[in-house]
């Protein structure tokens, strides 16, 4: 595969002396995942003390099975990527961690005085998912030994997602408040997309790198953009026009603009060209300027976002109530139980930020952000490192579309932008996204390890160009 | 493909800064405003989360907080809705609150700087704060006696301690149930709501205090004092009182009630005047005396156009603008622009009552904390002094000839002394009917303002009989 850009010069390890053991940072690790384990534990106790007045019986069970699922993850990266960041699992700990406590929390507010008088138990329904999610991501680490091999899946994928998106399309049933994304089987509810959107992505990052050369250069000008040609260009438009279809079917904004947004920056990155930002922005407002006119739930969502306070009794309603519980967190919060998040709609879920904000107040919120920033800059670094164009690409895809999704969520939940109905990673409640994403975490911890693995053991690198005791600048 | 790579690292870096810039805005800049907007319903659960304190009338508890299971905590309950909702008024959550729940609300909530120490004990042991208690000047007798006598009618009455200004008595009617706007039913207090809102008067309208109507003859009680105050003019100075009085500058024939003659000589005593209401002889009382005297001593009385806590808001009373001699004759028998609340019709007669010493009304007896410890104790103080006890002393006499033999006889107990006056005020609709009164006359314990509107009677067939039971239902409390 020709990757004329990224040679051995652009390596941070060459200028590893030969024979210097690279540090796995499997105990750094581990640390950092006890630390995760120990801040959720706390944040339980600190919650059913505020709240009921001693820690709740489960505490010990609740305690002992989230540990458990970290020292099996972690086990099971030492045994199967080794190399990998060590940065990226304590992300996803402590961030589940949170969302679990708040889950917790949100379940017993409503045995709170005042509250909603109806006590449902999501947290352990959610620490099943998180079990769930664990075994998805020990099977990706186990069966994907080496990420390349997903490459000769492409297209297949391809396939799978845009039946995974379109079955809820077909089936009846399939909705909720408004959005057709769901299948419901057997009393569980299963969001398809959240798998169809890891599918999508390691198909743009196959069809990408392999195609990117002719995408490149191969182009015409048109009005001072470099366009490449419609037949190389065919297959991806094909699977990201069609997704985007089913997705306004499904009315899920969300999803249509996360997989837009993924889609626009993987190009960019595969070819290059400021002019796919260009044309993806041109699209987009083309897009959203239709949808604005056709759709009057697009209207809804645009008019109560630039002013909520003027539909707080309708469609402002979540926005508005997202926005008291914030400010009414302040900069310290109220105190891990001690707010009232559970009258937020859908706390759980779509808002569980607010409830975060509420409680934990303005720091609470920003650090929750920045360890966002800290796993998807991860993410992205690994892309930068690793050495081969499809691993490069599918690294970056998948911490992009972290990324984006949180910016697309808490900005919708902060009134940053319009609502448009998506997950917070890891965070929210909610079996697919959490499982989904933990598939999409076990990518990133394969690449990592490619990554980061000592070159004389990393099967991507000819032994002779690690052994290169000088650096080769590339033009 | 790493230079792209780094953008959209930085490009990431923008987008999150964005969140946490806005989180900022948020967090911080629009937090206080987010905190206390109305829509808030953290505000309204927090307020209803804590025990808000009692409003206490002769020991028992008018209004209380029973704790719910639902949403919202605290659910406010009226013993006796109805008889007390004029002085407790509502505390609803779509209307918010009404009279002394909205008037004493930092006390009843909890936050009032007098129950800072409660506050700060509570923070330290862990306990749910609770609000204070607020004891009322109320007597129930008396509160009783009145809305019974208002009954069926449009009105209000106002009894009060001359000595101290305490509100012995505060009725009006039509009254309502506050316990049905105080639910937590949104949707069950919309409905009475629009009951009370298809009702000709609104019984939230509390038309002993927010509601001003032309005095009639009480106000002859006024015009008599600045007389006497004079030193010109003693009960028994004879004055014209011909049967028509022609107002000056104008073709307006002034009339007595019923255009009888006040005397066949058309003159009469002062003591006569005001016991058969003669309205020839108080027009020309007036004019004699001037626009300033008649001003001065209505002031004094408290009739100053300005509004008055007591702690319910006590709507102004005046004598208006008043042009030229015939509009100061009109005013001297309480027409024209004299609108007067019946609290401030019983503000007249408690200066009476009390030696010429108007007492500052007011309502709270004292503030208590949730341990009924008493944190604040009401100091009857004096308003004003309108005229000397020798003029009360005057009055008094002059209005106990008015229950005695003449237009308030029917307000007489026996056994006991009552001094009173009478009032039929002509206005659009059929004629307002009031009395105000005070009693014993030698002693006077409680000083009362009825006024019915639009009775269609006169003063002495509606009011005085309704001012007689409640000075009753005083004195029988008093043993």
């Amino acid at each position: 595969m020709a990757s004329p850009v990224n040679g051995p010069g652009t390596d941070p390890r060459a200028a590893i002396a030969p024979g210097t053991a690279i540090p796995t940072r499997r105990g750094t690790e581990l640390l950092l995942l006890g630390f995760a384990v120990l801040i959720t534990m706390a944040a339980h106790l600190i919650i059913d003390i505020t709240v009921t007045g001693s820690p709740g019986t489960e505490l010990a069970t609740f305690g002992l099975w989230f540990s458990g699922l970290w020292v099996v993850a972690h086990v099971v990266v030492r045994r199967f990527a080794p190399y990998a960041d060590p940065l990226l699992l304590p992300c996803v700990a402590v961030l589940s961690g949170l969302g679990l406590s708040m889950i917790h929390r949100l379940d017993i507010a409503g045995g709170q005085p005042g509250g909603a008088d109806t006590t449902s138990v999501d947290a352990p329904v959610q620490l099943v998912w998180a079990t769930v999610g664990l075994v998805l991501f020990i099977a990706v680490l186990v069966i994907v030994r080496d990420h390349r091999t997903l490459a000769r899946f492409a297209y297949t994928l391809a396939l799978v997602g845009l039946v995974l998106l379109a079955i809820p399309a077909v089936l009846p049933n399939s909705e909720i408040n408004g959005a057709k994304l769901w299948i419901r089987v057997a009393g569980f509810s299963i969001q398809p997309g959240e798998f169809a959107k890891i599918c999508l992505i390691v198909f743009f990052a196959a069809y990408l790198v392999d195609k990117r050369d002719v995408l490149a250069l191969a182009s015409r000008r048109v009005l001072r953009l470099e366009l490449p040609r419609g037949r190389d260009l065919g297959p991806v438009l094909l699977a990201w026009v069609a997704s985007i279809l089913v997705l306004v079917f499904e009315r899920d904004l969300g999803s249509s603009l996360l997989l837009f947004g993924i889609f626009v920056v993987m190009l960019y990155v595969a070819t290059e060209r400021a002019s796919w930002l260009v044309i993806g922005l041109l699209l987009f407002a083309g897009g959203a300027f239709v949808a604005y006119q056709l759709f009057s739930h697009v209207r809804v969502r645009v008019d109560t976002w630039l002013d909520p306070f003027a539909y707080a009794d309708t469609g402002g309603y979540q926005v508005v109530q997202s926005l008291f519980s914030l400010g009414t967190g302040g900069l310290f919060g109220a105190g891990l139980g001690g707010g009232r998040p559970d009258q937020v709609p859908v706390a759980k879920s779509d808002f569980i930020a607010a409830a975060i904000g509420e409680e934990l107040g303005l720091f609470g919120l920003v650090a929750m952000i920045v360890i966002y920033l800290v796993l998807v800059e991860r993410g992205l670094r690994t892309s930068l490192v690793v050495r081969d164009g499809f691993g490069k690409l599918l690294a970056a895809g998948l911490a992009f579309s972290l990324a984006w999704q949180v910016f697309v969520v808490l900005g919708g939940v902060t009134g940053l932008l319009p609502l448009t109905g998506l997950t917070t990673p890891f965070l929210a409640y909610g079996g697919s996204s959490l499982v989904a994403n933990f598939g999409l975490v076990a990518l990133l911890v394969r690449i990592s390890d490619a990554a980061r693995r000592p070159a004389a053991t990393a099967a991507a690198t000819p032994p002779k160009l690690t052994d290169a005791p000088t650096e080769v600048v590339q033009p | 493909m790493n230079a792209p790579l780094r953008k959209v690292a930085i490009s990431v870096l923008v987008l999150f800064t964005l969140l946490i810039v806005n989180v900022n805005v948020i967090q911080v800049i629009r937090a206080e405003s987010l905190r206390e907007n109305p829509r808030n319903t953290r505000v309204l659960t927090d307020e209803y989360g804590r025990e808000r304190g009692a409003i206490v009338v002769g020991g028992n508890e008018i209004a209380s907080s029973v704790e719910t299971t639902d949403t919202l905590r605290y659910l406010r309950t009226y013993a006796n809705g109805p008889l007390y909702a004029p002085v407790t008024g509502f505390y609803s959550v779509l209307f918010g609150n009404r009279g002394i729940e909205r008037a004493e609300d930092d006390v009843l909530s909890g936050t009032d700087d007098r129950l800072f120490g409660r506050r700060l004990a509570d923070l330290f042991t862990g306990r749910d704060p609770s609000g204070g208690n607020v004891e009322l000047t109320l007597d129930p007798a008396v509160q009783e006696a009145a809305m019974a006598g208002l009954e069926g009618r449009v009105g209000a009455v106002v009894a009060l301690d001359p000595s101290t200004g305490a509100v012995l008595g505060l009725a009006s009617t039509p009254t309502y149930d506050p316990n049905l706007l105080s639910s937590h039913d949104p949707a069950a207090i919309r409905a009475y709501d629009e009951q009370l809102d298809a009702l000709e008067t609104d019984p939230r309208v509390n038309q002993a205090i927010s509601e001003r109507y032309a005095a009639g003859s009480i106000f002859k009680v006024v015009v008599a004092a600045a007389a006497l105050a004079t030193g010109d003019y003693t009960p028994d100075t004879v004055i014209p009182a011909p049967q028509d009085y022609v107002l000056p500058g104008t073709d307006t024939d002034l009339q007595n009630f019923g255009n009888e003659p006040c005397s066949p000589t058309g003159e009469q005593p002062l003591i006569e005047a005001l016991t058969i209401s003669c309205n020839t002889a108080f027009a020309q009382l007036g004019i004699e005396l001037g626009e300033d005297a008649l001003r001065e001593m209505a002031e004094a009385f408290g009739i100053d156009g300005e509004e008055r806590q007591i702690p319910l808001d006590v709507a102004g009373s005046t004598i208006g603008e008043i042009d030229g001699d015939a509009a100061l004759g009109q005013t001297s028998i309480g027409q024209l622009d004299v609108a007067l609340t019946p609290m401030q019709a019983a503000m007249i007669a408690a200066a009476v009552a009390n030696d010429g010493v108007l007492m500052n009304p007011y309502l709270v007896e004292s503030v208590q904390a949730p341990d009924l410890s008493v944190l604040d104790q009401t100091e009857p103080e004096p308003l004003s002094e309108p005229f000397s006890e020798e003029v009360a002393d005057q009055l008094t006499a002059m209005m106990t000839n008015v229950v005695d033999e003449g237009t308030g006889r029917r307000a007489q107990i026996s056994g006991v002394e009552v001094a009173g006056k009478t009032g039929t005020a002509e206005n659009a609709g059929p004629d307002h009917n009031w009395f105000i009164g005070f009693a014993p006359a030698e002693d006077p314990s409680i000083a009362v303002a009825v006024f019915i509107r639009n009775g269609g009677g006169t003063g002495g067939d509606i009011s005085a009989p309704i001012a007689r039971s409640v000075i009753e239902a005083h004195l029988q409390g008093r043993g």
